[in-house]
């Protein structure tokens, strides 16, 4: 973190004002992408001397004849004895323009399930491709997900560009694959970069060898890629998610409506509508310890006060009264299995999760199976098992009110659990 | 006018949110505080959370008995000033039961004690769910960690058997007798702690800052000295000098820096500069590579 101290004093006002950026990291297996989040984490000044110092000597007893960046990485004694990654993980780094969030999933059979579960919650993607076997099946599986995920950015790193000579028509060749398989996917905006992690090409530091290559490097995109619009500012959406009532002599009638605004923009004064009830009521203060807010927006964590005493708990939601979302119980979703135990059941019941409701449902059908390597779509199927997405239709015991995920990735989205081991076993995007 | 917000107050956000969770889908939390910056962080913003209402939960500190005087001076401190409710579990009565075994030897400490009475606070009070102000940054075992990790009813934790966690929903269903583990923090780093408490004027205890105090060099950190708790060995002496601590563990294991970082500016400083990771001092990390991975496996924080 040297790299935040100006004339010998921290920069205080700098960090204070840095913005947050999650990203992801997918690539098959061998295509470098622990060296590569060791190749950022490194030239970005984020690493100790006594993680660089572990990681040396582990370099040095297994007879490698460079510092294995990769080992940075590696978490858990399991994966350390097989050499793969088995779980997402989370790392850290800052430069002065930004926090980063990486969310590491691993490039094996558990990929899809650990993809959704990082994509889940990034702003962007990265997605690596070996520059010597160019676009492969996994990278097919990759930006699918990536879309599917609604993801705002994805970044193509082409990597191990050192051993192909750094050759523009590898790159070239790349940009041509990919740019044809991705007009079939709902993606909006989508970079190529080429690097080599391993000697530190385009990833901090810019290639002195690729001069034909006239974009930015892996971080300084990083660092700049526009995220303001990544949350849905328009349709104000207010899942209550607590009711804080202080039972106290000087708070003696407060309720408040304890959220985190899932869209839009909310100020005192404006008129919203309760649902389920469809009663309204106007906003009498948004509440923070830190005083009043004028107004309120996406991720913030808000109590909200009506003018009105209505009956609302956990589950209900704020909206305005002119733009409401869609309510029902039966709904259509694309759905991800993560069980590796048991498939998904037509007629089968499940608990799910949905903003701040809980519920159950019923699998009413199975629409069709997505082959993720081709898209295409497979009709007559009666199960998902582990990694397989599908549209699936299921009804609901109570309704929800919701969005298309497209619309707004927190009202548009949905957790499925097994009711006997209580173990999350889909995720769910809301198509209608 | 911009939408956005900073990545401290979108980590301060998510958190409130997380605890918020934690308040409605369980029927007995409690926020396990050790004193230290992260548990103290973790109280302030529980009470950003739920104000104006009192924090819905306890306050539970495990007492391993070596503590530095200066932690519970500031943990009786700030359970008053917050009005939160505080239960203490005590190494010292697990050891009297019989459950928990003093280690002995030169590198005796009581860390490997507190998992032991830990569970059995939380068994005793039947919470069904225990924040922790653990950061993923911390180290690598932690890196997997979920904000809602799962413990069986022996309060084990499997890292091939954890939930996914997808977008922000999050799944604290379980059986009787099993419970769940939360961190709020997890998406803190050690920078981001800091610098949220000079924001918010948070106070901290007397050990994290700068101070003179009788110190025993070992292993590349300093010891502070006591009468019973810490035995010089050979070659060791004592000498008095200007530290600070940057974790608040147990008196005999937690090392100190040499510093002159009195006010949380200079500690910012200081981090920024500092080439070692804040476990580096710890001597309970150090035993192997993978200490803390077992020490979670078996409850551990």
């Amino acid at each position: 973190m040297e790299h935040l101290i100006k004339d010998g004093t921290f920069d205080h006002h700098g960090y204070l004002n840095m913005e947050l950026l999650r990203f992801t990291t997918a690539g098959s297996v061998d295509d470098g992408k622990s060296t590569l989040i060791g190749r950022l984490l490194y030239d970005s000044k984020s690493i100790f001397q006594d993680q660089m110092e572990a990681i040396e000597k582990t370099s040095e007893q297994r007879g490698e004849e460079y510092v294995n960046l990769a080992l940075l990485t590696d978490g858990l004694k399991a994966e350390r004895e097989q050499g793969i990654t088995i779980d997402v993980a989370y790392r850290y780094f800052a430069t002065p323009k930004r926090k980063f969030i990486i969310a590491d999933t691993p490039g094996h059979i558990q990929y899809t399930r650990n993809m959704v579960t990082g994509a889940s919650t990034a702003n962007l993607a990265i997605i690596l491709v070996d520059a010597r076997n160019g676009v492969v099946e996994q990278t097919y599986r990759h930006a699918f997900i990536a879309s599917l995920l609604q993801i705002p950015h994805i970044v193509i790193c082409i990597n191990k560009m050192d051993l192909v000579d750094y050759s523009q028509e590898a790159y070239d060749k790349v940009v041509e694959q990919f740019k044809h398989f991705s007009s079939k996917l709902d993606v909006q905006d989508v970079r190529f970069i080429p690097i080599s992690a391993l000697k530190g090409d385009n990833v901090v530091e810019r290639s002195e060898t690729m001069s034909w290559y006239e974009g930015p490097t892996l971080l300084y995109t990083l660092e700049t890629v526009h995220i303001g619009g990544d949350h849905n500012l328009i349709d104000v959406r207010f899942p209550v998610q607590y009711v804080v009532r202080p039972m106290s002599d000087e708070y003696h009638d407060y309720r408040g409506y304890a959220g985190r605004v899932s869209g839009g923009v909310m100020k005192p004064g404006d008129t919203v509508m309760h649902l389920p009830s469809g009663l309204t009521s106007k906003i009498a203060a948004i509440k923070t310890i830190d005083g009043d807010l004028d107004e309120a927006y996406p991720p913030q964590s808000v109590t909200v006060l009506l003018e009105d005493d209505i009956d609302i708990s956990r589950g209900d939601m704020l909206v305005r009264e002119n733009n409401i979302p869609d309510q029902g119980q039966d709904i259509d979703i694309m759905l991800c299995w993560m069980s590796e135990k048991n498939g998904l059941q037509p007629g089968g019941k499940y608990a799910i999760k949905h903003t701040t409701r809980d519920a159950r449902c019923v699998v009413k059908e199975i629409l069709y199976k997505v082959d993720v390597n081709t898209l295409h779509r497979i009709q007559d199927v009666n199960t998902l098992t582990l990694n397989e997405i599908g549209r699936v239709r299921i009804r609901t015991t109570v309704p929800l009110f919701y969005d298309e995920y497209r619309q707004n990735r927190e009202t548009g989205s949905i957790i499925i659990i097994d009711e006997g081991t209580n173990n999350t076993v889909a995720a769910g995007m809301i198509i209608k | 006018m911009s939408y956005s917000l900073t990545h401290l107050r979108e980590l301060e956000a998510e958190s409130i949110f997380v605890m918020r969770e934690v308040a409605a889908q369980f029927q007995n939390p409690a926020l396990l505080f050790s004193g230290g910056k992260d548990s103290i962080l973790m109280v302030y913003l529980a009470r950003k959370a739920f104000w104006p209402a009192r924090i819905p939960f306890p306050l539970v500190h495990i007492d391993t008995g070596h503590n530095f005087p200066e932690t519970i001076e500031y943990r009786d401190w700030l359970v008053n000033e917050m009005g939160a409710r505080l239960i203490v579990g005590h190494v010292e009565d697990s050891i009297a039961r019989g459950t928990a075994v003093e280690e002995r030897g030169i590198n005796a400490s009581r860390n490997a004690l507190q998992t032991v009475t830990l569970l059995e606070t939380v068994e005793a009070h039947k919470f069904d769910a225990a924040m922790g102000g653990a950061r993923r940054d911390e180290e690598k075992a932690r890196a997997k960690e979920r904000f809602f990790s799962h413990r069986d009813e022996f309060g084990q934790w499997d890292p091939k058997n954890q939930r996914p966690e997808l977008w922000n929903l999050f799944n604290g269903k379980k059986h009787i007798g099993e419970h769940f583990r939360v961190f709020p923090i997890s998406n803190w780093t050690e920078m981001d702690v800091w610098q949220y408490i000079l924001l918010e004027n948070i106070p901290l205890p007397k050990l994290y800052f700068a101070h003179e105090r009788e110190v025993i060099e070992r292993d590349g950190t300093f010891i502070s000295t006591h009468p019973t708790w810490v035995k010089l060995r050979e070659n060791e002496t004592v000498s008095k000098r200007m530290i600070r601590f940057r974790t608040c563990g147990d008196l005999p294991i937690t090392g100190a820096i040499e510093s002159d970082a009195d006010t949380v500016e200079k500690i910012i400083y200081e981090v920024a500069t500092t080439r070692v990771t804040e476990r580096g001092n710890r001597a309970d990390d150090k035993r192997s590579e993978t200490s803390m991975e077992d020490r979670k496996k078996q409850g551990y924080f």
